[in-house]
């Protein structure tokens, strides 16, 4: 017990008015803001012809009335999310400015609103962890904090918090997610059994922090956009990257108003994700998600290099997919539902729904409840499918909640570019810059790593040692490509790959909040890179070969500051601040949470040392190829004088999306609020660890565990970017070393790297030259035996109707002419009798009666 | 009393048709030939006032007999409009001239 005074809980059930006010409100907020975009894209799409109809005098150049109506609409998306913001917080009563011990606390950490564990609690934790190996059921470490987690229970709830309470609680508080949540139905699409389809939505902390953050950089970027894509306003569009016969280049009408349509489309696919309420919906905007970025990504269809990148990106996300698909059949068959929580309290119109999968497959206390049966083990689901089944107790075989896991885990692969699907990201970079900074900063990648978290409940042990390793992997790889490459985009494009595995990296070892954080804070500062170099390549006239660049920062300054708040925010860079102590940007925070996850995991899990090592590494080389970035950019010599000439600063309606953006990139993570926010959804089984003893050992690292790490991981990984930032000054901006010298002994590593590990290259072996192969066996089974075939039953139909039409002609018509002819012939000698001469017929009635008296005699002679 | 019996009107009857077929036979004036047709009908009445006096017919004959010269006062309604229509286009009313429908 230590010394702390209580530490009440962040926010308790509310009442059940209050629930049902404040969750319609908040559906109705957030479902605007959501289709809002939906809006927008159809009035684009189909208004798109009008523009030219609009404005008849300005010399053929349209209007930008598409651009400004995406703004609007995402725009007004957003001041709505901020609406639902302070209706959430209001509704739930929950704290998210950190308590005054809390901040007495931290010293250079983001203060973490009273999650102190005790000593108590470590002891606790280790005795646990000791005698867990005896093959008993794990059990939490923490007592007496389990608090009611099913809605129906919240007078329950309430009970054990206040007893919690009075007990001078002294433990690290499992949150409750469900108790800031809220959870319904729009609309029911149909009902096959038990079986719902509908457009669910599930609304907590996370759901209002990434609809602010989306709408926000979503807003930035459209803004940005308008000036980027405004050569794009013209009837004539020269392309000056497809090549025609003849050394000309292709012309075509500009494409703004499609630009803006699409873009409209994305932010209703990404928003429909994150505020689905069940994972099937989330797998119908997943989709749609993919289709936009196929349609952005390939918005200069001309170029083959940009609609290759559009096939790959797609493809290479259904690959991921497939994997998704799985995860949802395994789901439903043994689940009975795709809702993720029902978090509606007894009374609320939806409370009737059952319980959603996490309420299932956890325990109140959000453990796992897994039996051993005779022949395998087997996870029993809390609560029932449905109501009239209460009987049967319900079980999921463990083996088959890890291949779930797996699957859906393998959808988040596909669409975050983890190893070993990341090689479409780098050529998603074939789209306009504005697509770039959209797809690989907010939002399509960032919805694997956002389904990940959401789906973290279901998630066992195996499968986050998996997502862990995958995210370690890709963190590696991404970085190190990173280094060698010379495309201002490809730079950042690896980049993005390189911490999006630190996220994955974080979920996996169990520092959930630390990879949503880094989430939140790694799209704004990628989101504001990515404008940057949009600003660069725009400014220098479609130059983005950095070997070209240099010394822009006398040209274009606020891009180079913007640029420089991007890449120190990136490489986790701090600074000592007298009064403010250590402060750093937004990206330290986030990555020093990540690193203290991965060394509170390292330490309960010694094997796995290298989840710790790489990413400190990693730590490194990022600040290294940030900083060369952005050195050979701005800083030093130009090294091509004709670019610098015509290189000059953007507009002002580029360069405000990125002060804007710089401001969240700098202030985002200061004053522990985003970090808070972030844990009151966290799942209710992270904060205290685990120990899981079922197949592969594992020890999860509680909160306490974790934020014990905090000064040694934060120290070494500021040490690791320091050494980064500097070697990177010595080689690119006072140019002590020439990197050169150094390349020469490390050819072979060299090229490996230019070669982006090889992967597109082992693809192309693995897969793309087999399924040539096969193709052409295809082909030849076509020509040679299928088109055989087919040309000779043609050949015989055709002998067979030149027969049949020998037939036609000759007996057919024959019978018939015939017929003709001979009716013809008789009419013909028959018109002799008709002489018309009245006198005549009448000698022939005469003779003709004469006749039948003759012959009525003759043949009936009187009876 | 003794009158003439059924033959003797058969043979005033046959006269009369034979007279009609003969006079429609030869006569080129159109309405020759509608007086011989007549002739015709009228013998055939007679035949059926005999056959009607002397035969099972009855009253039947008589009737029948009345149909004809009804049938015959409209036949002449209709011939003559014919024969008058035919004087107009043509000035004469020859049958023999009268052979536009011939094959």
């Amino acid at each position: 017990m230590c010394g702390e005074t209580a530490v009440k809980p962040r926010f308790t059930h509310m009442p059940l008015e209050q629930y049902i006010y404040t969750g319609t409100v908040l559906k109705w907020l957030l479902g605007l803001a959501w289709l809002l975009p939906l809006v927008g894209f159809a009035i684009e799409i189909f208004g798109g012809a009008w523009g030219k109809r609009l404005d008849p005098v300005a010399g053929g150049r349209k209007l930008r009335l598409a651009g400004y109506l995406a703004v609007f609409c995402i725009g007004t998306g957003f001041l709505l999310s901020l609406t639902a913001l302070v209706v959430w917080k209001g509704g739930t009563g929950v704290a998210l400015m950190p308590t005054a011990e809390a901040v007495s606390h931290g010293d250079h950490a983001a203060p973490d609103g009273g999650e102190h564990g005790s000593d108590d609690h470590a002891v606790d934790h280790g005795e646990h962890a000791g005698h867990d190996g005896s093959g008993d059921k794990p059990q939490q470490a923490t007592e007496g904090d389990a608090r009611g987690q099913s809605p129906a229970a919240e007078a329950h709830g309430h009970g054990e918090a206040d007893a919690h309470q009075e007990g001078g609680g002294h433990e690290a508080h499992a949150n409750d997610p469900y108790a800031a949540a809220f959870s319904g139905t729009y609309y029911e699409l149909a009902r096959f059994g038990n079986l719902r389809l509908t457009i669910d939505y599930y609304i907590d902390g996370l759901t209002v922090l990434m609809f602010c953050m989306v709408t926000l950089i979503a807003t930035c970027i459209h803004i940005f956009a308008i000036g980027y894509m405004s050569d794009e306003l013209t009837e004539d569009y020269e392309d000056h990257f497809v090549h025609l016969s003849g050394g000309r280049h292709f012309h075509r009408p500009g494409r703004f108003y499609r630009f803006f349509a699409f873009m409209s489309l994305f932010c209703f696919s990404m928003l429909g994700l994150v505020i689905a309420g069940n994972i099937f919906q989330v797998f119908v905007f997943w989709e749609l998600v993919g289709i936009c970025s196929y349609l952005l990504i390939g918005f200069y269809v001309e170029r083959h290099s940009a609609s290759t990148a559009a096939n790959k990106a797609f493809i290479m996300n259904r690959v991921g997919d497939f994997g998704f698909l799985i995860g949802l059949m395994i789901l439903w068959t043994y689940f009975g539902t795709f809702q993720f929580a029902n978090v509606s309290p007894a009374g609320s119109p939806d409370a009737a729904n059952g319980p959603g999968l996490f309420q299932m497959v956890r325990d109140s206390r959000g453990d796992l409840q897994v039996e051993e049966t005779a022949d395998e083990q087997v996870v029993m689901l809390q609560g029932s499918g449905s109501a009239d089944d209460t009987s049967s107790p319900r079980s999921i075989p463990y083996w088959l909640l890890v291949a779930a896991g797996v699957g859906i885990f393998g959808g988040c692969i596909g669409k975050s570019a983890q190893f070993p699907l990341q090689p479409w990201l780098p050529d998603a970079m074939e789209g306009p810059t504005p697509v770039s900074a959209l797809v690989h900063s907010a939002t399509m990648v960032a919805a694997g790593v956002y389904l990940a978290g959401r789906f973290y409940p279901m998630f066992t042990p195996e499968v986050l040692l998996v997502i862990a390793y995958v995210g370690c992997i890709t963190l590696f790889i991404g970085a190190t490509i990173a280094i060698v490459a010379t495309d201002i985009k490809r730079v950042l494009a690896y980049s993005t790959i390189s911490q999006l595995g630190y996220m994955m990296l974080a979920l996996g070892v169990g520092g959930w909040a630390a990879g949503i954080y880094h989430l939140i804070t790694h799209a704004f500062f990628k989101s504001l890179m990515f404008l940057c170099s949009g600003s660069v390549i725009h400014g220098c006239h479609h130059e983005q070969e950095m070997t070209r660049m240099g010394g822009l920062y006398k040209k274009m300054p606020i891009t180079c500051g913007a640029m420089l708040v991007g890449v120190v925010a990136i490489s986790g860079l701090a600074f000592w601040i007298p009064l403010a102590g250590l402060t750093g940007l937004s990206g330290f925070y986030s990555k020093d949470a990540i690193v203290a996850s991965s060394l509170a995991f390292m330490a309960g899990n010694p094997n796995h040392f290298l989840l710790f090592l790489v990413p400190l590494v990693t730590a490194g080389i990022t600040a290294f190829y940030m900083f060369r970035l952005w050195f050979m950019t701005f800083a030093g010599q130009p090294r091509d004088q004709h670019v610098y000439d015509h290189a000059h600063e953007s507009p002002r309606v580029m360069t405000t999306p990125l002060i804007i953006l710089s401001v969240f990139a700098v202030g985002c993570a200061w004053f522990g609020v985003l970090e808070n926010w972030i844990l009151t959804s966290e799942p209710a089984h992270v904060a205290a660890g685990l120990t899981s003893a079922y197949h592969v050992l594992l020890t999860m690292p509680s909160h306490h565990a974790i934020h014990a790490m905090h000064h040694t991981a934060g120290t070494a990984a500021l040490i690791a970017a320091v050494t980064g930032a500097l070697l990177s000054a010595v080689f690119y901006w006072k140019g002590l070393v020439d990197p050169e010298s150094v390349r020469k002994p490390f050819a072979g590593v060299h090229h490996f790297l230019v070669e982006k590990w090889e992967f597109d290259n082992l693809y192309d072996v693995m897969f793309v030259r087999p399924v040539h192969v096969v193709a052409s066996w295809c082909t030849a089974f076509d020509k040679y035996v299928l088109d055989g075939i087919l040309h000779l039953l043609s050949r015989l139909t055709v002998a067979t109707s030149a027969w049949d039409r020998k037939f036609d002609e000759t007996v057919v018509d024959g019978l018939v002419n015939l017929l003709g002819n001979t009716t013809y012939g008789v009419g013909r000698s028959l018109q002799v009798v008709q002489t018309g001469r009245l006198r005549q017929y009448v000698m022939f009635i005469v003779v003709g009666v004469l006749g039948l008296f003759v012959l009525l005699i003759m043949f009936f002679p009187r009876a | 009393m003794e009158g003439v019996g059924i033959n003797g009107y058969l043979g005033v009857g046959a006269v009369l048709f034979v007279c009609g077929v003969v006079c429609m036979a030869t006569k080129r004036n159109g309405i020759g030939v509608l007086m011989g047709v007549e002739l015709v009908l009228n013998g055939a009445n007679v035949n059926f006032v005999a056959f009607s006096r002397f035969g099972h017919l009855g009253l039947d004959g008589q009737v029948a007999a009345l149909f004809v010269i009804v049938m015959a006062a409209a036949e002449a309604a209709v011939a003559l409009a014919i024969v008058l229509s035919f004087y107009n286009n043509h000035l004469t009313v020859d049958v023999d001239r009268a052979d536009e429908l011939r094959g």
